[in-house]
């Protein structure tokens, strides 16, 4: 259990990076919260109305959306912050002793979760000053947390697979970028049903959509339904995917 | 003395170029050993390759017992390495970074404490054990990029340019730590580096190696030996006494504006006593005289070669 005992040694090492160095966690935040007080108070009262209530509705509709943009937005920081490591001696050093291999890339994964996490709460503590209020119970919100946790594990795996597919920390920081459009190419901030058909299409049949459809449905206070098989099927998928490559690349 | 490393035939090719075209090397346990060679000439992949960073192609490696191939983690337990790049995470505390390595060497709680503590006051750097590693010197982060290599107290230590870039002093303190190593720890040492002076200082064998093959290998004196390169210089007190001495003391090059001759040095103080003895017996005044020995400049200008002026230009 080698593997585990180096895992957490080295989340030890993120963790007090972050700890040390904490700005990446506001960078991260930062973004989606514009994209919420802009969406809310600029488009809000149009959107609301398009989903057949008002602004104060639409905030709820939103944050799903929001969070799912903070996960991908994260990806990016955490896209640099594997590749400057790369770069540097400390991991010819971590190659060169007999300590479980992976535990490089899942301190990694793990670190970055737990950045993504902060963001992610200060987002929603922004949601919850401009008056989100959503119904969901305790359980439901244990749930919202999982989902998130599982979709954020899948997509810091690609993230750390992408960048370790390049030694340039400037390609590294692009790479991960095509991922911010998940969440406007999907259900997360418009019904999909009022996308032409090609792009429902393919709205609906993309990883953002079941994740944002199963936390919109917990945060009302409504069963996950259907789109949790999709969203944990999705997020095994792109995680096991990731770790493989990440671990390939890594091992070359 | 048993033998540490051993490499035979070890060859690496990237694409059509080749780095390491047949090496073979045997290290003694508890000697340095310097690799030599020019930029590019295939010190950093040997490093790389026996540091189990990279594979080779072809040869067979064994070190402290174990074949390179076939065990590596065997290998990982008993070597460790310092780069050319400090190794170190510039975010810990160097306190933090050796405990970071403990931890992952499974040292145990009380253990890994002693060990840091222990290496803290060794490598001098228990007053910044709690400042990030950012913020130390080049010297310090050389040293602590050091103390974390000796946290699980390998048997080797890979030291590929480890003074690049320090000051002299810093230097100087960096080879004493490599010496005490070697008499107190009874590390074996693989040293690459630029400085002829630090392999000369450090090194019981060097091997030189240009492009990709190994041209000479022997202990500093040897190698200082297989280059003729030694000669005395005697400057005279006046125009007359050149001019008389000039054809007699076998000079083999003179200058008659300085009023300087050189003259091999084939049988050291022999030489030197015979050309006094003559020049006494003349009456000559000499205002100046000098004795040069080869140094590994010499050795390592003379048998390493740039690819442009081996190779005829297509």
């Amino acid at each position: 259990m080698r593997a585990i005992t180096d895992s957490a040694t080295m989340l030890r090492r993120q963790v007090t990076h972050i700890w040390r160095y904490p700005t990446p966690i506001l960078t991260f935040a930062a973004v989606p919260v514009v994209f919420l007080l802009l969406f809310v108070y600029v488009l809000g009262g149009t959107m609301g109305a398009g989903i057949g209530a008002d602004r104060a509705a639409y905030v709820g509709y939103l944050v799903p959306g929001i969070m799912i943009t903070t996960i991908v937005g994260a990806a990016q920081g955490t896209a640099i912050s594997v590749a400057t490591d790369m770069t540097g001696g400390i991991i010819a050093r971590f190659k060169t002793m007999a300590i479980a291999r992976v535990s490089v890339l899942t301190g990694h994964v793990l670190g970055a979760m737990v950045q993504t996490f902060l963001a992610i709460a200060a987002v929603t503590a922004v949601a919850l000053l401009i008056g989100f209020r959503p119904p969901a119970s305790v359980p439901d919100w244990l749930g919202v947390v999982g989902v998130l946790a599982m979709f954020t594990f899948a997509i810091t795996w690609l993230s750390v697979a992408l960048a370790m597919a390049t030694k340039n920390v400037a390609t590294a920081s692009n790479l991960p970028m095509p991922l911010m459009l998940l969440p406007f190419l999907g259900s997360g901030f418009v019904p999909t049903e009022s996308m032409p058909t090609g792009l429902r299409w393919f709205a609906e049949h993309q990883p953002a959509t079941p994740v944002i459809e199963t936390l919109r449905a917990l945060l009302a206070g409504r069963p996950a339904g259907s789109g949790f098989l999709a969203a944990a099927v999705w997020s095994a998928g792109i995680a096991l995917v990731g770790y493989l490559c990440a671990r390939r690349l890594y091992n070359r | 003395m048993r033998t540490f490393v051993s490499v035979t035939g070890l060859r690496k090719s990237y694409g059509a170029h080749r780095v390491l075209d047949g090496i073979d090397l045997t290290i003694p346990q508890g000697t340095v050993f310097s690799l030599l060679g020019p930029n590019g000439a295939g010190k950093t992949t040997t490093v790389q390759i026996l540091s189990t960073l990279i594979k080779a192609d072809a040869g067979e490696i064994w070190v402290a017992g174990h074949d390179l191939a076939k065990e590596p983690d065997e290998v990982r337990a008993a070597i460790g390495v310092t780069g050319q790049f400090s190794a170190v995470d510039g975010l810990l505390t160097g306190e933090e970074n050796l405990r970071l390595i403990a931890d992952l060497l499974h040292l145990g709680r009380a253990k890994g404490r002693r060990r840091v503590r222990e290496l803290l006051e060794r490598f001098d750097l228990t007053d910044a054990a709690r400042k990030p590693a950012v913020t130390y010197s080049g010297g310090m982060r050389r040293r602590l990029d050091l103390a974390m290599t000796m946290v699980g107290t390998p048997r080797l230590i890979f030291l590929d340019e480890p003074t690049a870039g320090l000051d002299p002093r810093s230097r100087r303190t960096m080879w004493q730590i490599v010496r005490d190593m070697v008499r107190q720890d009874g590390v074996t040492i693989f040293l690459t580096t630029q400085y002829l002076e630090e392999a000369d200082e450090l090194a019981d064998r060097i091997a030189l190696l240009s492009q990709g093959r190994l041209v000479a290998e022997g202990t500093p004196e040897e190698l200082k030996r297989m280059v003729p390169g030694g000669h005395i210089v005697v400057r005279f007190a006046d125009p007359d006494g050149y001019r008389r001495a000039a054809g007699h003391v076998g000079a083999t090059s003179g200058d008659d504006a300085a009023l300087t001759v050189q003259i091999p040095d084939s049988g050291g103080v022999r030489t030197l006593r015979k050309l006094l003895e003559w020049l006494d017996t003349h009456a000559i005044d000499v205002a100046e005289l000098s004795m040069h020995t080869p140094d590994l400049e010499d050795v390592f200008l003379t048998l390493t070669q740039e690819p442009s002026t081996k190779e005829p230009s297509r």
